[in-house]
């Protein structure tokens, strides 16, 4: 059965130039396997995420001939419905730790949040589910970073802390929003590992949002390529290199390669492709 | 040489914070004396002449303007000045007649009573008014509010001190009128504080303290309605622009409560910048407010200070703006210990 069926989902924002539609009749049929939804920013790749998670609120408006998670129709799910499912069932990794980290309240604290609002637990079985996750991790010393202020780690550790808090009560459905861009090269290997390693042990289902090809490619099982409000291309991993919609062919091409003999990368020729449809 | 001296024994120990406060906090000051004393010389009131008289002749003249050490270069008197601030030697009043020192010390505990309770109101009011207000924003409750700051703003606090004394004291006589206390106690509660509400608990006296109170409760009222104005609008514009941040999206992903993302997530790192609004409104009217000091007859320091600037009587004026400026460096340094306290990135 699948966990996440989305058919024909369309999210609008009302501006002084009338509506403007950001998402344009996404559709997604999601098992517990790991899908990459790439993007230019402003593809509408971001929108997608949260209005699954229904964080879109007024004045944008969401709508879908069907928005089923886990069987759970989500249309006009009221906000405490959403907020049973939020953290328990479905969670949320955002890009950058220093923005998605509240900067007064300690990490061990943030993470506890989550099993406090869904659990009743006792302070001390709370913190070592908390020493757990931080452990699964891969955070060697956990007591120590327990009492940590975000300020106080790295980018890639808060990164690692943002996962352990999103994955502490052992959601179905994972969605990582950028969860590399901010991070420096050499630590977004270990956080996608991580990351990785979680979703396939847990068996969570996972979207990983991004606008790098390689990485999706490399780490998801299907690829969904958005452009402007539309998916415009939708294969298996594998397979992204035979893709034929025309902006997935500009955007392979404008990769650059080792070997690299161009002097200048070829510029994606919008007219061609049908900008802003 | 901060560093050097820092490296030295005594000042490596855990003291060593406030070592610095106090070092920073008498350099502050002797700042603060150094403006007071040259505006004490430049202004075109002859301290000799207040003296002596206008009828004086050359010589008197010249004899006391050497026996006030006018004489001296700049540098001696400045340090004579010093010296005597430092002994609580502000001079004489010649509006009183008695030293300035002993006025202000009768003066201030007035403003400070009347301020204390006026920004408590502003706090314990106008804080959870703006986070409501943000919370709800563009509802109903959001336009009161906003509607209520407004206000705060554009009524002159002498028309609300009158139509205040007019409709709850003269009208209704739900509480006292101008003064500090009923004119029949009026002195006889024993000086401690010189705050006639903690003074008259102190003595026992319950008949004083409910005089005092109710003497106290409008004009404190209004000075907290002012300061509350300004307190929910900045907290209202403070928890708006901390709703917009990630991590509040963070929390919501979590599955917070409102009520939790609200008070925690973005209220808690509101409070660093509410100390400092509220550090500011404080000491705004600990300056005293002199419509309201004089619609009420409040014998507070923005009176004395008014009256003292009417009669050019410039000891009084140098020694109430010593005060206020000691306030604002006492309040400026307490915000700064509560940031450290409850922001972790200010603790180095």
């Amino acid at each position: 059965m699948s966990l996440l069926r989305v058919e024909n989902l369309r999210v609008r924002f009302p501006t002084d130039q009338g509506e403007v539609e950001v998402v344009k009749g996404l559709s997604i049929d999601l098992g517990r396997e790991r899908l990459g939804i790439v993007g230019e920013s402003g593809s509408g790749k971001s929108m997608t995420g949260r209005a699954l998670m229904g964080l879109i609120g007024p004045p944008g408006r969401v709508t879908a001939d069907r928005l089923e998670f886990d069987g759970i129709d989500l249309r006009g799910l009221s906000e405490s419905g959403f907020r049973k499912l939020r953290g328990a069932r479905m969670s949320m990794v955002m890009q950058d730790p220093k923005f998605s980290l509240n900067p007064v309240i300690r990490i061990g604290e943030q993470i506890g949040e989550a099993l406090q609002f869904h659990q009743r637990l006792p302070a001390r079985a709370r913190r070592r589910a908390v020493m757990e996750v931080l452990e699964a991790v891969r955070i060697n010393d956990p007591e120590r970073v327990y009492r940590l202020y975000p300020h106080e780690v790295s980018g890639g550790m808060g990164q690692r802390v943002m996962i352990a808090m999103m994955v502490v009560l052992q959601p179905d459905l994972m969605i990582a929003d950028e969860p590399t861009s901010a991070l420096d090269v050499s630590v977004r290997a270990t956080v996608l590992e991580i990351l990785d390693d979680l979703v396939r042990r847990r068996g969570m289902g996972l979207i990983l949002i991004s606008h790098d090809l390689d990485m999706v490619a490399r780490w998801c099982d299907r690829i969904l390529v958005m452009y402007a409000g539309k998916v415009v291309e939708e294969c298996a991993a594998g397979d992204l290199h035979a893709a034929t919609h025309p902006y997935t062919r500009g955007l392979l091409a404008s990769v650059p390669q080792l070997n690299e003999t161009r002097t200048r990368l070829p510029v994606l020729d919008r007219d061609a492709i049908g900008a802003g449809t | 040489m901060a560093d050097a001296l820092r490296r030295i024994g005594p000042f490596a120990s855990r003291a060593a914070p406030l070592f610095w406060l106090v070092v920073t906090v008498a350099f502050t000051f002797l700042g603060l004396l150094a403006i007071t004393f040259v505006i004490g010389r430049v202004v075109p009131i002859d301290p000799v002449l207040a003296v002596v008289g206008d009828r004086a002749s050359r010589e008197t003249y010249e004899a006391a303007r050497l026996a006030m050490g006018l004489d001296d270069p700049m540098i001696v008197q400045f340090a004579r000045y010093v010296l005597d601030v430092v002994q609580g030697d502000l001079g004489r009043s010649v509006g009183t007649g008695r030293p300035v020192a002993e006025d202000l010390a009768r003066v201030f505990p007035a403003t400070l009573e009347m301020a204390t309770l006026g920004i408590i109101i502003g706090v314990v009011v106008g804080v959870p008014m703006g986070v409501i207000a943000a919370a709800r924003q563009g509802t109903w409750i959001d336009q009161v509010i906003r509607v209520l700051g407004l206000a705060g703003y554009a009524i002159p606090a002498f028309w609300l001190g009158l139509v205040g004394l007019v409709i709850f004291y003269a009208k209704f006589r739900l509480v006292g009128g101008p003064g500090r206390i009923d004119i029949f106690m009026d002195g006889m509660v024993p000086v401690r504080t010189g705050l006639l509400l903690i003074d008259s608990l102190i003595a026992g006296d319950m008949r004083a303290f409910r005089s005092a109170f109710s003497h106290i409760v409008l004009p404190a009222t209004i000075l907290g309605f002012f300061s509350l104005a300004y307190i929910a609008r900045m907290t209202r514009s403070f928890m708006l622009e901390q709703l917009g941040q990630e991590y509040i999206i963070t929390a919501r992903v979590k599955g917070a409560p409102e009520r939790v993302i609200i008070w925690r997530h973005a209220f808690r790192p509101i409070r660093v910048q509410l100390i400092t609004v509220i550090g500011l409104s404080y000491a705004g009217l600990l300056e005293g407010s002199v419509m309201i000091e004089t619609v009420f007859s409040w014998p507070g320091i923005g009176n004395y200070l008014t009256t003292a600037l009417l009669n050019a009587d410039m000891n009084a004026v140098l020694g109430a703006t010593l005060v206020i400026g000691a306030v604002f460096i006492g309040i400026n340094k307490g915000s700064d210990l509560l940031y450290r306290l409850l922001d972790p990135r200010a603790r180095a």
